[in-house]
C-alpha cells in the first residue's frame, strides 16, 4: 500500500509537470504579440521591445522554458505580466472560494446520491424509475444552466440567498454558507447523477451475490444486510465513479463562479487566459492539476479502506 | 515453417509413433506483481497420445491439468521442453503457423454457456470455421447439416441461438464445432463436468461412438476419475503441475500405485450406502496412516 | 431423429428467438422515449440544416437601432443585446453547435476506439502505455484545457472540440478496453483461435458486435457533453465573434439578464432540449441493447436454466412422504408449492412437495438441475425472491408454523434455530470484511453476547470445525483463504448458534474430492454430535449414500420417490429414480487399453454400460 502510493505520488508530480509543461509551450505559441497587448495599441514600437526585453520574451524559448522550470520548482510561480502583483498572492486570495464551492459540491454529491442511490436500488417500481430518469435527465443538462435558473429564481425572484458574491467563513459562517450554497447546489446536479446512477447500479450487483442470501441465512435483518454490507460492497465503484466528477468540478466551478459573480480560480483563469497573462495561467494550471493530483490520491485511501483485497496488495 | 522439425519416422498413421508427444515441458505464467516470481503451472510433463487413443488427465483444482490442454492447444506459454504434433514441433510455432494446424487439433470446453458466441445462430457457430478454411457457403451449410446429425441434434438448431438450448445440447454443439475440419486430437477439457448426470452418460457416449467412427484421439481433461475410467484407454494422474502416475484405466482406477491416485479414489463417494461405509472407514484408516507416516519421517 | 425428453429441447418453438434477434431499429421504434428523442434530435438537426431556408435575417449582423428589439413581426422572438435576430441566431448557431459536436463525438473516437481494441485484444506493453496515456489525460479539467487552447490557438468552436475530443478519447479507450478484455476472457474466443480465425476476424465478428453496444450509448453522451461544454466556453465569452453558437446567444442573454431575462431562455431551452433528447436516448439504447448487463443477464440465464423445470401437469397427486411420525418430528411440510412470474403467467418451480424431517436425521434431496430441490430449501428458509410465491399446506417447524410468522419473528428463527450452508463456499463471505466479524455478527444479534464472548466461543467453534490457527482465520480476509478453508467457516457460522435444522444446498460440489470427503466427514461428526436434522440438497448419489438417512428424489418439482437410504439404492421404484441410478458411471467397466493395429481403426470397445442404459437412453 505504501509503494502503491508513493507510486501514485510520483505519478502525480510527473503529471503536473507535463501539463503545465504542455501549457507553457501552447502559451508561448501563440500569435498575438504578447508585450504589444500589454503596453497598448497607442505604444511606440520601442516600448514594445523595452517591454518584451524586461519579461525575458526575447530570449530562445529552450532558455526560457527551463528558466521558467527552475524557478517553478523552488515555489516561486512569478508574477502576472500585466499588474505584475505576484501569482500567489492572486492565487491565495482565490482558492478559498473555489474550494469552498467545490467541497460543498462533493459533500453534497457523496450524501444525496448515498439516499437516492440506495432507495433506486432497494425500491423497485415508479420511485426507482423516477429516480433514474432524474438522474439521466440532471446528468445531461449542462450545470451552468442549472446555475443560471436557480440564480434566476431562488435569488433574483424570491430573494432567499444572494445572486453574487462570497462571504470568507473567518468572518461569518452563516454568510459564508449562504453565499456558497447555490453554487454548490448547480455544481454537485451532474456529479450527484452520475453517482446515483453508478450506486443504485453496482447495489444492484451486490444484491444478486451469494452472501447477501447467506447474510440474511443467518437472521440479520434487512435494513442491516443492506445498509451495512452491500452498500460498503458497492461503494468503491461509486466512489470511483466521484472521483472522475471531482475534475468536471473542477472545471465546472469556472462557468458557475462566472453566473455567480465570485472571484475564484476560475474567473482569473478566464480573464488571464483572455489577455494572455502566461504567469498567471500557469499558476491556476497548476494549482488545479495539485488539487485532482490531491483528491484522487485520497480516494484512492478511500478505495484501499474499502476493500480489503486492494489494502493487502 | 521455419520451427518444424521432422520426425525419425518421417510419415504419419505408421508404426507406432504417437500423434501427440509431450516432451519435458513446463509452463511458466509471469507473475503480475513486482519482483514476485514467475508461477510455475506444469514442471516438466511428458506424455504422448496414439492416434484413435483417449488419454485421460485427472487430477485437482491447481494441478496443472487444464493449463496442459491450454498449452497443446497454443494457448498457454510453453517456457521449456517441446510438444510434437506428428513429428513436428508445435509448442514453438507462431500465432499464424499455428493457424495452419487448426484442421487437425480441436477443443471441446467445459463451459458450454460461455464457449459458444451468444449472439452467433448454431449455424454461424459450425460455418465459422469451415469458411474459414475456404468452405463455400452452400457447401458449409450442408456440411452443418451433417454435423448435426452427428451429434443427434435436430436438423432446424441451426436457426436457433445457444441459449435455446439446455447445458447437454449446448455441449453437443460444441462437440460439433470440433469435428468441423476432421480434426485427428480433439482436446477435451472438462466436458462433462457442468452437465447433469443423465447428461453426462449421453456425451461420454457421443465422444466414444465419434472416435469409433472417425478414429480421432483425445486429451481429456477431468477431475472425475469415474468419468476417466469409462472413457479413457490410458490415465495420467496430476498433482501440483507433475504426473504422478500413469496407466491403463483399469489399473488407475482400481489399484493405483501413487499414494496421491490411492488418495483420490478414496475420497469420491460411492452410490451405494454399505460399499460407501466400507471405502469410508478404509478412507479414514489409511489418510491415519499417511499422518503417522509423516510424523515418524518429520521426527527422523 | 428423436431426443430423448430430459435432454430435450426447452419447449420455446423456433421463433422464440426472433424477439431477440430482431433488429435494433424495429426495437428503438417501440419505445416512446426513443421515438420521441429521436423525433425531437432529427427535427433540430433539420431545422438547423434548414436555416437558410427559413430565415432570411442574418445572425451576425448587428443593428444598433434592433437593439433588445421585443417580439413581433419582425423579430419572432426578438433580437439581442446587439440587435441581432434571435430566431436566425437560434437556427445557424445549431448548425455550429451540432457540427462542432460531431466533430468531437469523432475525434474521440478515431482516437479511442483503436486504442481500446489494441490495448484490450493485444494487451502487453502498449495496453500499459495506453493505460498511462488515459490516466494522465483523465487528470486535467476539460474546461482549463480548452480555456488555454482557445486563447492561445484559436477561437475556433471546431478547434476546441477537436480538443475535446482528444480531451474525452481516454473514456472511448476505457469502455471499449474494457468490453475487448471481457470478451476475449470468453472461451469462445479461444475456440475461434483453435478454429483458425486470423486476428483481424475475431475482432471483427466476436469482439466488435460486443463494442457497438456501448459505444453507440457512448457516441450519444459524448455528443451531449460536447454540447454542454461548447455553450459553457462560447458563455465564457471565449467563442469566435464570427460563429453564431447557443452558448454565445447565453452570454450576451447574461449581459441583459435584469433587462430581457426571456432571451436566457430561449438558448437555454434548446439546450436542455438537445442534451436530454440525447441522454435519454442513450438511456433507451442501454435499455435495449443491453449496454453493460449483458454479463449478468448471462449470469441470471444460466441460474434460470438451472433452476427451471416446465413442471409438466402431472394427473397423479404427488405422493407424500409419510416417514414414520416420532415424537422428535423437527419440520413437517405439506404441499409446498413455489412459482415464479413468466409473461402471460406464473411458472411452477415446486410442485406439491411433502417431507418430514426429524430430530437427529439427515435427509437427502436429490435431483438433477431444475428438479426445484434448491428452491425447495430456500423457501423453508424463507430467503426466496420477492417476486417469488410460496404457498403450503403446513409448514410446521418445531411446534411453530413458518407461514405466519412475521418478518422479525422469523429473523429471529433464521440462523440461530434453523440454519444454511451454501454451494459455493468462496462467493458466499462478504469480501468487504473480516471473517471474524461478519460471523460475531449475527451471533451477537441472536445471544446478546459481548463481542469478546462471541470471539472466545467462535475461536473455539473454527478449531472444531478443523481449522488449525484459528485466531489467524478470525481476523483474516474470505480472500485469504482457500475454498475448503471458506467451507468450514461457513458450516461454524451455521451451527454457531447450536441449530436444530441445517439446510445445507450442495455444501460440496465446488470442492476438490479430497476436501469433500474431510467436509462430509465434519457434517456427519457435527450432526451426531449435536443431534441436528439436516436436509442436504444434492445431485451426487454417492454424496447421499455418503451421508443420508432417508432420500427424496425430485423431478420438474416433484417428489417422485422417497425412502430410507438403503431401500433407494437397493429397490428403486420409480422409472426416473431408476434412470438416475442406472447413470452413474461408478461401477462401468473401465475402457480397456487400445488395441492397436495399423491402419484399422479401433472397434474393440465392449459395452460396458449398465444393463439398463440402453432402455432410457
Amino acid at each position: 500500500m505504501v509503494v502503491f502510493l508513493i507510486r501514485r505520488l510520483l505519478a502525480g508530480i510527473l503529471l503536473v509537470i507535463l501539463v503545465a509543461s504542455a501549457t507553457y509551450i501552447m502559451l508561448n505559441f501563440t500569435g498575438s504579440d504578447v508585450a504589444r497587448n500589454i503596453v497598448g495599441e497607442t505604444a511606440t514600437p520601442e516600448q514594445a521591445m523595452a517591454k518584451a526585453a524586461e519579461l525575458g520574451l526575447d530570449r530562445p524559448i529552450g532558455v526560457r522554458y527551463f528558466d521558467w522550470l527552475g524557478t517553478t520548482f523552488t515555489g516561486n510561480l512569478g508574477k502576472s505580466w500585466f499588474n505584475s502583483v505576484p501569482v500567489s498572492t492572486t492565487l491565495l486570495t482565490a482558492l478559498p472560494v473555489t474550494l469552498s464551492i467545490i467541497l460543498g459540491a462533493l459533500i453534497l454529491s457523496a450524501m444525496v446520491s448515498v439516499v437516492l442511490g440506495s432507495i433506486a436500488a432497494v425500491r423497485a417500481g415508479w420511485l426507482d424509475k423516477s429516480i433514474q430518469v432524474g438522474a439521466v435527465l440532471a446528468d445531461s443538462i449542462p450545470g451552468f444552466l442549472v446555475a443560471l435558473i436557480l440564480a434566476m429564481v431562488v435569488a433574483v425572484n424570491l430573494g432567499w440567498l444572494p445572486a453574487t458574491g462570497f462571504v470568507p467563513f473567518q468572518r461569518s459562517v452563516v454568510e459564508w454558507l449562504r453565499s456558497i450554497t447555490l453554487p454548490s447546489i448547480a455544481l454537485a446536479f451532474g456529479a450527484t447523477a452520475a453517482t446515483t446512477q453508478q450506486l443504485r447500479g453496482s447495489m444492484l450487483d451486490v444484491l444478486r451475490l451469494d452472501f447477501v442470501r447467506t447474510l440474511r441465512s443467518r437472521g440479520l435483518s434487512d435494513r442491516r444486510v443492506i445498509f451495512k454490507h452491500v452498500l460498503r460492497n458497492a461503494a468503491p465503484p461509486a466512489l470511483t465513479v466521484l472521483s472522475l466528477q471531482f475534475i468536471g468540478l473542477v472545471g465546472g466551478a469556472v462557468i458557475v463562479e462566472k453566473v455567480f459573480g465570485l472571484r475564484g480560480i476560475g474567473s482569473i483563469a478566464t480573464s488571464a487566459a483572455v489577455q494572455g497573462d502566461a504567469p498567471v495561467v500557469l499558476g491556476v494550471v497548476i494549482v488545479m492539476v495539485v488539487i485532482v493530483v490531491a483528491v484522487n490520491l485520497i480516494a484512492d485511501l478511500a478505495y484501499g479502506w474499502l476493500n480489503p483485497k486492494v489494502r493487502a496488495e | 515453417m521455419i520451427s518444424t522439425v521432422e520426425a525419425p519416422s518421417g510419415s504419419h498413421g505408421g508404426s507406432g509413433s504417437p500423434l501427440l508427444s509431450i516432451e519435458g515441458v513446463t509452463v511458466q505464467y509471469p507473475s503480475k506483481g513486482w519482483r514476485k516470481p514467475a508461477f510455475t503451472a506444469l514442471k516438466g510433463i511428458s506424455l504422448d497420445i496414439q492416434p484413435g487413443e483417449t488419454m485421460g488427465l485427472v487430477g485437482e483444482s491447481g494441478s496443472g491439468k487444464t493449463t496442459l490442454g491450454r498449452a497443446v492447444l497454443g494457448l498457454a506459454p510453453v517456457t521449456a521442453g517441446a510438444i510434437r504434433y506428428d513429428g513436428k514441433v508445435i509448442s514453438s510455432m507462431n500465432r499464424k503457423e499455428r493457424r495452419s494446424l487448426s484442421d487437425e487439433i480441436q477443443v471441446v470446453f467445459q463451459d458450454p454457456y460461455t464457449s459458444l458466441n451468444p449472439a452467433l445462430t448454431v449455424l454461424d457457430i459450425l460455418a465459422e470455421p469451415l469458411m474459414t478454411a475456404g468452405t463455400g457457403r452452400a457447401a458449409a451449410e450442408q456440411r452443418v447439416t451433417d454435423l448435426l446429425e452427428q451429434v443427434h441434434l435436430p436438423k432446424d438448431a441451426a436457426t436457433r441461438l445457444p441459449r435455446e438450448f439446455s447445458g447437454g445440447q449446448r455441449q453437443r454443439i460444441a462437440i460439433a464445432r470440433a469435428l468441423c475440419r476432421d480434426p485427428r486430437l480433439i482436446v477435451c477439457d472438462e466436458p462433462v463436468s457442468a452437465l447433469d448426470l443423465s447428461n453426462q452418460s449421453r456425451v461420454l457416449d457421443l465422444f466414444i461412438e465419434i472416435q469409433e467412427r472417425t478414429g480421432v484421439s483425445y486429451l481429456f481433461v477431468t477431475h472425475d476419475l469415474s468419468v476417466v475410467r469409462y472413457i479413457s484407454h490410458r490415465v495420467a494422474v496430476m498433482y501440483k503441475g507433475e504426473i504422478v502416475e500413469s496407466g491403463t484405466a483399469d489399473k488407475i482406477t482400481s489399484n493405483p500405485d501413487a499414494s496421491y491416485t490411492q488418495r483420490l479414489l478414496l475420497a469420491a463417494p460411492v452410490p451405494d450406502p454399505e460399499r460407501q461405509a466400507v471405502r469410508r472407514a478404509t478412507r479414514q484408516q489409511f489418510n491415519a496412516q499417511l499422518r503417522m507416516a509423516e510424523a515418524t519421517g518429520q521426527a527422523n | 431423429m428423436t431426443i430423448p425428453p430430459i435432454d430435450g429441447i426447452v419447449a420455446a418453438p423456433a421463433g422464440g428467438n426472433i424477439a431477440r434477434k430482431r433488429h435494433v431499429a424495429v426495437q428503438v421504434l417501440q419505445d416512446p422515449v426513443a421515438i420521441c428523442s429521436l423525433a425531437i434530435l432529427l427535427i433540430l438537426i433539420l431545422v438547423s440544416v434548414l436555416a437558410p431556408f427559413l430565415t432570411d435575417q442574418d445572425p451576425l449582423k448587428s443593428s444598433l437601432a434592433q437593439t433588445l428589439a421585443p417580439m413581433g413581426q419582425e423579430h419572432l422572438l426578438g433580437a439581442d443585446g446587439v440587435g441581432r435576430d434571435v430566431v436566425a441566431r437560434l437556427l445557424y448557431g445549431g448548425q455550429t453547435s451540432l457540427a462542432a459536436a460531431l466533430v468531437a463525438v469523432g475525434v474521440a473516437f478515431a482516437v479511442g476506439l483503436p486504442a481500446g481494441l489494441l490495448g484490450g485484444y493485444y494487451r502487453g506493453r502498449a495496453d500499459a502505455i495506453l493505460a498511462w496515456a488515459s490516466n494522465f489525460m483523465m487528470a486535467v479539467p476539460a474546461i482549463i484545457v480548452l480555456l488555454v487552447v482557445m486563447a492561445a490557438v484559436s477561437q475556433s468552436t471546431y478547434v476546441a472540440m477537436v480538443v475535446l475530443g482528444l480531451i474525452v478519447s481516454p473514456s472511448v479507450y476505457r469502455l471499449v478496453r474494457a468490453s475487448v478484455v471481457s470478451v476475449r476472457e470468453e472461451l469462445f474466443v479461444d475456440a475461434a483461435r483453435v478454429s483458425g480465425l486470423s486476428d483481424a476476424r475475431i475482432i471483427r465478428r466476436h469482439i466488435l458486435p460486443v463494442v457497438q453496444a456501448p459505444s453507440i450509448i457512448q457516441a450519444a453522451q459524448i455528443f451531449g457533453v460536447s454540447i454542454g461544454i461548447q455553450a459553457g466556453i462560447a458563455f465564457l465569452g471565449l467563442g469566435s465573434p464570427n460563429e453564431a453558437s447557443w452558448g454565445a446567444m447565453l452570454n450576451d442573454a447574461f449581459a441583459n439578464i435584469y433587462v430581457a431575462p426571456l432571451l436566457l431562455l430561449w438558448p437555454g431551452l434548446i439546450i436542455c432540449l438537445t442534451t436530454a433528447s440525447l441522454a435519454l436516448l442513450a438511456n433507451s439504447l442501454r435499455d435495449i441493447l443491453g449496454g453493460s448487463r449483458k454479463r449478468t443477464q448471462r449470469h441470471l440465464e444460466r441460474k434460470r436454466d438451472a433452476e427451471s423445470s416446465s413442471a409438466r401437469e402431472a394427473s397423479t397427486p404427488a405422493p407424500a412422504d409419510y416417514a414414520p411420525v416420532a415424537e422428535d418430528v423437527l419440520l413437517v411440510v405439506e404441499n409446498l408449492k413455489v412459482n415464479y412470474p413468466v409473461d402471460g403467467g406464473r411458472r411452477t418451480v415446486v410442485d406439491g412437495v411433502s417431507l418430514t424431517v426429524s430430530r437427529g436425521q439427515v435427509l437427502g434431496l436429490v435431483g438433477e438441475s431444475g428438479s426445484g430441490k434448491s428452491q425447495t430449501a430456500f423457501s423453508l428458509l424463507g430467503l426466496l425472491p420477492p417476486e417469488a410465491r410460496v404457498s403450503a399446506e403446513r409448514l410446521h417447524f418445531d411446534g411453530v408454523e413458518l407461514n405466519s410468522l412475521g418478518r422479525g419473528a422469523m429473523n429471529r428463527l433464521r440462523g440461530k434455530r434453523i440454519a444454511y450452508v451454501p454451494q459455493e463456499p468462496m462467493s458466499n463471505l462478504d469480501p468487504a470484511f473480516s471473517i471474524g466479524s461478519q460471523l460475531a455478527e449475527p451471533l451477537r444479534q441472536h445471544l446478546k453476547i459481548s463481542a469478546k464472548e462471541a470471539r472466545t466461543r467462535l475461536l473455539g467453534l473454527l478449531e472444531r470445525v478443523g481449522i488449525n490457527d484459528p485466531a489467524r482465520v478470525y481476523d483474516s480476509y474470505p480472500h485469504q483463504v482457500s475454498g475448503g478453508m471458506a467451507q468450514r467457516v461457513l458450516i461454524a457460522g451455521a451451527i454457531s448458534c447450536d441449530p436444530d435444522l441445517l439446510i445445507a444446498d450442495e455444501p460440496t460440489t465446488a470442492l476438490d474430492v479430497t476436501v469433500q470427503a474431510e467436509i462430509l466427514d465434519l457434517i456427519r461428526s457435527l450432526q451426531a454430535e449435536r443431534n441436528m436434522g439436516v436436509i442436504l440438497v444434492t445431485h451426487d448419489f454417492g454424496v447421499v449414500a455418503d451421508l443420508c438417512d432417508r432420500v427424496a428424489v425430485m423431478h420438474t418439482g416433484k417428489i417422485v420417490e422417497a425412502a430410507e437410504v438403503r431401500d433407494l439404492f437397493a429397490n428403486p421404484q420409480d422409472p426416473y429414480t431408476r434412470m438416475l441410478l442406472s447413470s452413474t458411471l461408478e461401477g462401468a467397466t473401465p475402457r480397456p487399453p487400445l488395441n492397436r493395429k495399423p491402419g484399422v481403426p479401433n472397434s474393440t470397445r465392449p459395452n460396458p454400460a449398465l444393463p439398463n442404459r440402453a432402455q432410457t437412453a
